[in-house]
C-alpha cells in the first residue's frame, strides 16, 4: 500500500493533514482527514461565571470571534431567561452583518475565488488574490481592502475590539450607537450594498459566462448528496442571528425544524480514534459511515446548505440572485432544490454577502438603532440555555448549564466547521479517488483539484488563510511500505 | 546585501494574532520590503523542511504565537528557537498561556472524559478516544500527544522578548516592527515590547475616586455609570493588575478589563497583584463582613488569572494531590 501525506499547514488550529492510501492496483483505498488539535474549552469553562462566556469563547477562533460572541450571548440570555431589548438585538445583528460582509468578501476574493476567477489550472503563481486583482483590476483589489477596513471599523465601534469582541452580555449590549454615529453606519452599509452588486457582476462575468466553469461546478467530482442545515426565520428565509434550524433531506424535503433547545433530539456526535475532532450527524437518521444518501446521517452546513435549507432570502437583491442560482444550476424554473454541486457554495456565499449588506442597511437606517434602551438586567434564576447562530462556516451551537449562581456546570459546543467535518472528509476522498488512478502523475493541477474539494467549505482550521494571498500550499509525499520517501511534489 | 530573515509561527492559538498582524494593513508591504519573510504558514508556503534547511541562527527574528499544548507544538518551538537569533513570544498565549491556559485548572483525563464522553451531544457508547498511534486497515495514523498542562513558550525554550495582548493591538505591532526596520539597537533581553510601563488604569479615561467597596457586582447585574471607574462601582476590573498598552478598549465600552495584556512591570503574578489591590479598598474592618464582601467575587481564580495562569506562580491545580 502506498501512502500519500498531504499536509496543508495553513490551518487555523495549526496542523491538519490528509493521509491517502493507494492500493497495489493504484486505486485510492481510503483517505483520512486528521485534525490533530484539541484545547478542551468544554471542560475548562466549567466553573467560570456564565456571563464571561461571550468573552472567553471568542478565543476559540480569532478569525470569526463574532460568531462565538453572539452564540455565547444568546445562550447567556437563555440561561437567565431574559428577553433583550429590541434595540440590543438589532445592534448585535448589525455588528454580525458587517462581520459577514467582511468574512465572505475575503473568502470570495482571496481564498475560494482564485480557483474560478483565475481558473483551477492557472499557473500556481497566478492563482491567488494577486491573480484575481490582475483579472478584475487593481481598483477591485482596493475595493476589497476598503470593504474589510470599513467593516472592521464598525465591528470595533459596536464590539469594543476588532478581534475578540466584549460588548454582549446577558440581557443586551454594553454600548449602543450614538445618534451622531448613525450616518457613518449607513454610509458604510450603502457602500457594502454597492460592493455586493459589484461582486455579483464579477461572478457573472468571469464564472457564470464561462461554460467550462459551469460544467466543473455541475461535474461529478465535487458532487455529494447529503442532508443540508441552516437557520431560518419565521418565513423560512435565511437568517444568520436568530430563528429555527431547518434540515432538508437529499431530495429537498424538510427532515426537521428545531428550536435551539431541541438540538439534542436531532444532532449527535461521533468519536473516531484517529482524529481529535468529532463528527456530528443527524441522530434520527444515524451514523452509517462516511457515505452519501438519505440513509446516512451526514449533513452539511455551508452557505449552499443554508440556501438549500431555506425557502429564500429576506432581501430583494439576494432573493433575485437566489432564484437565479437555483434556476441556472437545476435547469428548472420552478425553484427545484436542493443543489448538490458543492462548488456552488462559492455562488451561495456571494448571495449571502448581498443579503448581509442589504440587511445591514435596513438595520443601520432603523430609527431604533440609536436607542439607549440596550440592557435588561436579568432577574430570573439562571439554569440552562442554548444559543444558536449561523457562523459563516456552519450552524454554531453553544449549550450551557449553570448552578443557581450562574456558575457553569456543563458546556457543549458544536462549532461551525465541525458540522462539515464528515462531508469534508468525504469530499477529499472522492476527489482523490476521482483524480488519482493507476499511473497517475500527481501534478500541480491534480493537487489543486484535491485542495478545491475542501477549500469550498472554507474550513475554519484554515480560515485564517482568508486574509492574504489565498494559496493553500501543499506537499504530497509518496512513501513505500517502509515509510521511505519515494517521491515528493510540492505546489507552493 | 540579503535582507534579514523573519518568521512567524503559530502553536496552540486561535488565529487572532495572525489577523492582528494583517490588520497593520499597508504596513505589511513595509515589512516585506525590509525583511525576507521565510516562514508564515498563515499566509505563505508551508516550509518546515525549508526552515530545517536554514542554518541554525539563520533567521533574525521569529514571532511565535500560541501556547504549547501538545508534542507538535513543542517540536516546532524547539525548531524555531534553534533557527532564530531572536525569538519573540507574540501574544498572550505564547507570553502567559492566555485563556487556553485555564485548562491547567483541570486535567487531561477530565478534558478527554468531557469532550469525548460526557458532552450532551456526544454518542460514544464504546468509549473511543483519540490515540497517538491508531492502527487502521490501511496503515497507522498518528496524532501529536496532548500534554498534561498548557505551557507558555518560555517554559519550553529560551525567549528573548515578549509582545503581550489578546491579541496584540495592531498599532503596537507596527510600532515594534517599525523600530526594528529603522535599524534601532535591540533592547535588553527579556524586555516586554509593544506595551506600556504602567497599568491599564493609567490609560483608562474613567474618573477614579477613593475606592470603598462594600458590594461586588457581576457585569450583567448593574448598568454602570459611563464616567466613573468600574472598580469604584464594585465591578471587578483587572485594570490595576494589568499592563497598559491596549488603549483601555474594554473599559471604554463599559465592560471591565480581564487582563489580556498580562502582568504589569514589577509583578510576576496577576492574581497576587489584584488581591493586593483589593485588600486596600474593601470597606470594612470586620472579618465576617470582609469574608462576605470577598465572597461576592465570582470565580476568583478564573477571573484574576484569566490570561496568566500558566505562567503564574500557581501554574496549575495540583491534580495529583487531589486524586
Amino acid at each position: 500500500m502506498k501512502r500519500y501525506t498531504i499536509d496543508p499547514v495553513t490551518r487555523l488550529e495549526g496542523h491538519g493533514k490528509i493521509e491517502i492510501f493507494v492500493n497495489d492496483d493504484g486505486e485510492v483505498a481510503n483517505a483520512y482527514m486528521q485534525i490533530p488539535e484539541l484545547r478542551g474549552f468544554e471542560q475548562f469553562c466549567v466553573g467560570r461565571p456564565v456571563e464571561e462566556m461571550p468573552r472567553i469563547t471568542t478565543r476559540l477562533c480569532g478569525v470569526c470571534p463574532e460568531a462565538h460572541h453572539m452564540a455565547a450571548a444568546k445562550a447567556c440570555d437563555a440561561v437567565y431567561h431574559v428577553e433583550i431589548p429590541s434595540a440590543a438585538k438589532k445592534l448585535r445583528e448589525l455588528l454580525y452583518s458587517y462581520f459577514y460582509i467582511a468574512d465572505h468578501t475575503v473568502h470570495f476574493y482571496a481564498l475560494g475565488g482564485p480557483d474560478f476567477v483565475c481558473g483551477p489550472d492557472a499557473p500556481a503563481a497566478e492563482r491567488n488574490i494577486l491573480g484575481v486583482v490582475a483579472k478584475v483590476g487593481l481598483d477591485a483589489g482596493k475595493q476589497v481592502i476598503a470593504c474589510r477596513a470599513r467593516c472592521q471599523e464598525m465591528i470595533e465601534k459596536l464590539g469594543g475590539k476588532k478581534i475578540h469582541q466584549v460588548t454582549s452580555l446577558p440581557g443586551g449590549v454594553s454600548v449602543g450607537l450614538k445618534p451622531e454615529e448613525q450616518a457613518r453606519a449607513i454610509e458604510i452599509a450603502k457602500a457594502n450594498v454597492e460592493f455586493a452588486k459589484f461582486t455579483l457582476k464579477v461572478l457573472e462575468d468571469i464564472v457564470l459566462k464561462n461554460k467550462a466553469y459551469v460544467d466543473l461546478i455541475l461535474g461529478d467530482v465535487y458532487n455529494h448528496k447529503t442532508y443540508y442545515m441552516g437557520l431560518v426565520d419565521a418565513n423560512n428565509k435565511v437568517n444568520f442571528y436568530d430563528g429555527k434550524v431547518r434540515v432538508v433531506d437529499p431530495d429537498g424535503a424538510e427532515h426537521c425544524k428545531y428550536s435551539p433547545n431541541e438540538y439534542r433530539n436531532f444532532i449527535a456526535e461521533r468519536v473516531e480514534p484517529w482524529t481529535y475532532l468529532k463528527f456530528p450527524y443527524l441522530k434520527k437518521v444515524g451514523w452509517k459511515g462516511f457515505v452519501d444518501g438519505k440513509d446516512s446521517g451526514v449533513y452539511c452546513a455551508t452557505p449552499q446548505s443554508r440556501l438549500n435549507a431555506a425557502d429564500g432570502m429576506a432581501t430583494p437583491l439576494a432573493q433575485a440572485e437566489y432564484e437565479r442560482m437555483f434556476e441556472t444550476l437545476t435547469g428548472d424554473k420552478s425553484g427545484k432544490k436542493p443543489i448538490h454541486a458543492r462548488l456552488a457554495t462559492h455562488w451561495a456565499r456571494v448571495i449571502e454577502l448581498a443579503y448581509a449588506a442589504e440587511h445591514s442597511l435596513e438595520l443601520a437606517q432603523d430609527p431604533e438603532i440609536t436607542s439607549d434602551k440596550i440592557r435588561t438586567i436579568p432577574t430570573a434564576k439562571p439554569d440552562e440555555g442554548i444559543g444558536i447562530v449561523e457562523a459563516p462556516r456552519g450552524t454554531l451551537t453553544h449549550h450551557y448549564c449553570t448552578d443557581e449562581k450562574g456558575i457553569l456546570t456543563k458546556v457543549n459546543l458544536i462549532v461551525g466547521t465541525t458540522n462539515n467535518y464528515a462531508p469534508i472528509a468525504m469530499s477529499v476522498k472522492k476527489a482523490a479517488q476521482g483524480l488519482i488512478k493507476k499511473g497517475t502523475k500527481v501534478t500541480d493541477a491534480i493537487l489543486n483539484m484535491v485542495e478545491m474539494a475542501f477549500r469550498l467549505y472554507d474550513p475554519c482550521f484554515g480560515c485564517a488563510t482568508h486574509t492574504l494571498p489565498g494559496q493553500m500550499p501543499l506537499i504530497v509525499t509518496i512513501r513505500d511500505n517502509e515509510g521511505n520517501i519515494k517521491q515528493q511534489f510540492r505546489r507552493d | 546585501m540579503a535582507k534579514p530573515k523573519v518568521a512567524l509561527y503559530w502553536a496552540a492559538s486561535c488565529g487572532g494574532c495572525e489577523i492582528a498582524v494583517v490588520d497593520i494593513e499597508a504596513h505589511i508591504l513595509d515589512v516585506a520590503a525590509a525583511f525576507d519573510i521565510v516562514f508564515w504558514p498563515c499566509i505563505m508556503d508551508f516550509k518546515v523542511k525549508d526552515v530545517e534547511a536554514i542554518e541554525d541562527g539563520g533567521i533574525l527574528i521569529t514571532l511565535f504565537n500560541g501556547a504549547i499544548r501538545n508534542s507538535e507544538h513543542e517540536h516546532m518551538a524547539k525548531l524555531m528557537r534553534r533557527k532564530s537569533k531572536v525569538l519573540v513570544a507574540f501574544g498572550s498565549c505564547a507570553h502567559e498561556g492566555c485563556i487556553p491556559g485555564l485548562a491547567n485548572l483541570t486535567t487531561k483525563e477530565a478534558i478527554f472524559k468531557t469532550v469525548y464522553r460526557d458532552t450532551a451531544s456526544t454518542d460514544n457508547p464504546n468509549g473511543v478516544v483519540p490515540l497517538t498511534k491508531c492502527e487502521m486497515p490501511e496503515g497507522v495514523l498518528e496524532l501529536p500527544e496532548f500534554y498534561r498542562s498548557v505551557h507558555p513558550l518560555d517554559h519550553i525554550v529560551d525567549v528573548d522578548y515578549y509582545i503581550p495582548g489578546c491579541p496584540p493591538q495592531s498599532n503596537q505591532i507596527w510600532g515594534v516592527l517599525e523600530y526594528l526596520i529603522q535599524g534601532n539597537p535591540l533592547p535588553e533581553k527579556g524586555t516586554v515590547l509593544g506595551a506600556g510601563h504602567k497599568t491599564c488604569c493609567d490609560e483608562c479615561p474613567r474618573i477614579r475616586k477613593e475606592k470603598k467597596i462594600k458590594t461586588f457586582h457581576r457585569p450583567h447585574e448593574i448598568i454602570p455609570d459611563p464616567e466613573t471607574c468600574l472598580l469604584d462601582q464594585g465591578i471587578l476590573c483587572m485594570g490595576p493588575a494589568t499592563r497598559d498598552g491596549c488603549g483601555a478598549k474594554c473599559v471604554k465600552v463599559g465592560v471591565p478589563c480581564r487582563g489580556c495584556y498580562g502582568v504589569p512591570p514589577g509583578s510576576k503574578d496577576m492574581g497576587m497583584k489584584m488581591i493586593s489591590a483589593l485588600s486596600s479598598v474593601i470597606d470594612s474592618e470586620e472579618p465576617e463582613e470582609i469574608d462576605r464582601i470577598i465572597g461576592q467575587i465570582a470565580d476568583p481564580v478564573g477571573t484574576m488569572y484569566r490570561f496568566n495562569l500558566a505562567s503564574s506562580i500557581l501554574f496549575r491545580a495540583q491534580d495529583d494531590m487531589r486524586r
